[in-house]
């Protein structure tokens, strides 16, 4: 029978939860890479093994390690994500972590892409053997206003998420760049073109401007063509894809939780739901549960109207933060949601958000989440 | 020459410390470095050859910031995975 897994990544090494199909007996493997921060990993959907790991050692540079036995051995990329050298005069880029993985497009089996801090996006055609820059892309750093170049930005570093491939088109990609905005490319990476009408940005002067916007997390849904959302800095939004244009669906939330998160989790089958973990987005940006009480948020109407699901979590003083890559969900109906916390819990829903249970505590600070389910 | 290596590298190593390596620089010492444990150098060094931030490497006790210093067959290296707070 198929198990259910759920790699937990976390500052300090990589944690596995284990699961029968019907996720009532759990246990736990780990931690691989001890002591590493591990910003994501995931099992490759495609063939169910391959495994991939974003690591680095608060003293080394970044890499990123593959399994093909579920962990039980694990061997480092024989190329990892880099910038190229540059040339005398050029800015010298070198990538501070890989912040984001990404398995390609079912047409493109061996396929992942990368995202890292320095902003860059990175692809592997051999499992994550061998990485190359995305030459569309990476060579627009030098000129692409939107691109934050430097080094590692408060408070995790200007990053590249949220690499998302069309399910319908394997050339149609969408990246999140933390600042910079939403990005599509309709010709596999080689042109980009900014995303971001009708999102607020309410940090810039130019209430419409074309970039510099703050996603935290965009999500395209697998199975329905054109449905794509995003947790933005600004609010929740649905893009309207026909006119390329954001509606602000969070504005439907309520005034005293607000619109403000990391996290978004689509329904992996309908398409008008998903679920969101509001953060207090409020005066310094605390991004902690608004006074205390975690909820998640459900819409079942593509966010006309939301839903607090906060059942089984504490009622009051809980002070944590759920990250964007922390919080999922996996294929299996009841759909089971699963966040980790920078408290080092992992809590876990298998009845679509309406009760949850802590699975694990303890661990430390939780940066991902993603589930798969294995032979 | 003798190389010593910080906990954090020995990993690439088989949990040794101390190792040997070949090269009249530091960079063709860490290029052989390398190839003897596949993975190492990138994780000292970045993709601009610059010395990551928390890593310093002596010669003869003698901190240096370039992998273009030059080395002879009797120094020794030290790598060191540096305190930074915490």
């Amino acid at each position: 029978m198929p198990r259910l897994l759920v790699l937990v990544g976390t500052r300090k090494g990589l944690f596995v939860l284990k699961a029968d199909r019907a996720r009532q007996r759990w246990s736990m493997e780990g931690p691989h890479f001890l002591g590493e921060v591990v910003s994501h990993a995931g099992v490759d959907p495609r063939d169910g093994r391959t495994m991939l790991a974003a690591v680095r050692a608060g003293h080394l540079g970044p890499t990123v390690l593959r399994s093909m036995d579920y962990g039980k051995t694990w061997k480092e990329a024989a190329k990892p994500p880099a910038f190229p050298k540059a040339a005398a005069g050029e800015a010298l880029d070198a990538v501070a972590h890989v912040f984001w993985l990404t398995p390609g497009h079912p047409k493109h089996p061996g396929r992942w892409y990368a995202g890292t801090s320095p902003q860059g996006l990175f692809v592997s055609d051999d499992g994550g053997v061998t990485w190359e820059g995305v030459q569309g892309f990476n060579t627009q750093r030098a000129s692409a206003p939107w691109i934050a170049r430097g080094p590692d930005a408060p408070p995790d570093g200007a990053t590249l998420h949220s690499i998302n491939v069309d399910p319908f088109d394997p050339a149609h990609l969408y990246v999140g760049l933390s600042a910079g905005g939403v990005f599509e490319s309709h010709d596999a990476g080689a042109t980009w073109r900014p995303l971001n009408k009708g999102c607020a940005a309410d940090f810039l002067p130019d209430p419409d401007a074309e970039y510099g916007h703050d996603p935290h997390c965009l999500r395209v849904h697998p199975k329905v063509k054109g449905v794509v959302y995003q947790q933005n800095h600004c609010g929740i939004y649905r893009l309207e894809a026909a006119e390329r244009r954001w509606t602000r669906i969070g504005a439907a939330m309520p005034k005293e939780i607000g619109d403000i998160g990391f996290p978004m989790v689509l329904h992996p089958r309908d398409p008008k739901t998903l679920w969101v973990f509001p953060m207090d987005g409020s005066t310094v940006w605390p991004r902690l549960p608004i006074g205390g009480k975690p909820a998640a948020y459900g819409t079942r109407d593509a966010g006309r109207t939301w839903k607090r699901l906060d059942r089984g979590l504490p009622k009051a003083q809980a002070w944590y933060t759920v990250k964007r890559q922390a919080m999922t969900a996996d294929a299996l109906d009841p759909v089971g949601l699963y966040f980790g916390t920078t408290g080092g819990e992992v809590w876990g829903s298998f009845d679509e958000a309406e009760s949850w249970q802590c699975l694990v505590l303890h661990l430390p600070h939780v940066y991902s989440t993603e589930t798969a389910l294995v032979a | 020459m003798k190389v010593v290596l910080p906990s954090p590298l020995a990993s690439y190593t088989a949990n040794r410390r101390e190792v040997e390596a070949e090269g009249a620089t530091l960079q063709a010492l860490l290029a052989d470095l390398d190839r003897r444990h596949p993975g190492i150098r990138f994780r000292m060094i970045d993709e601009q050859d610059a010395i990551r931030p928390h890593i310093k490497i002596f010669v003869n006790r003698a901190q240096v910031s370039s992998i273009a210093h030059p080395l002879s067959p009797a120094d020794e290296v030290l790598v060191v995975a540096a305190l930074s707070g915490g």
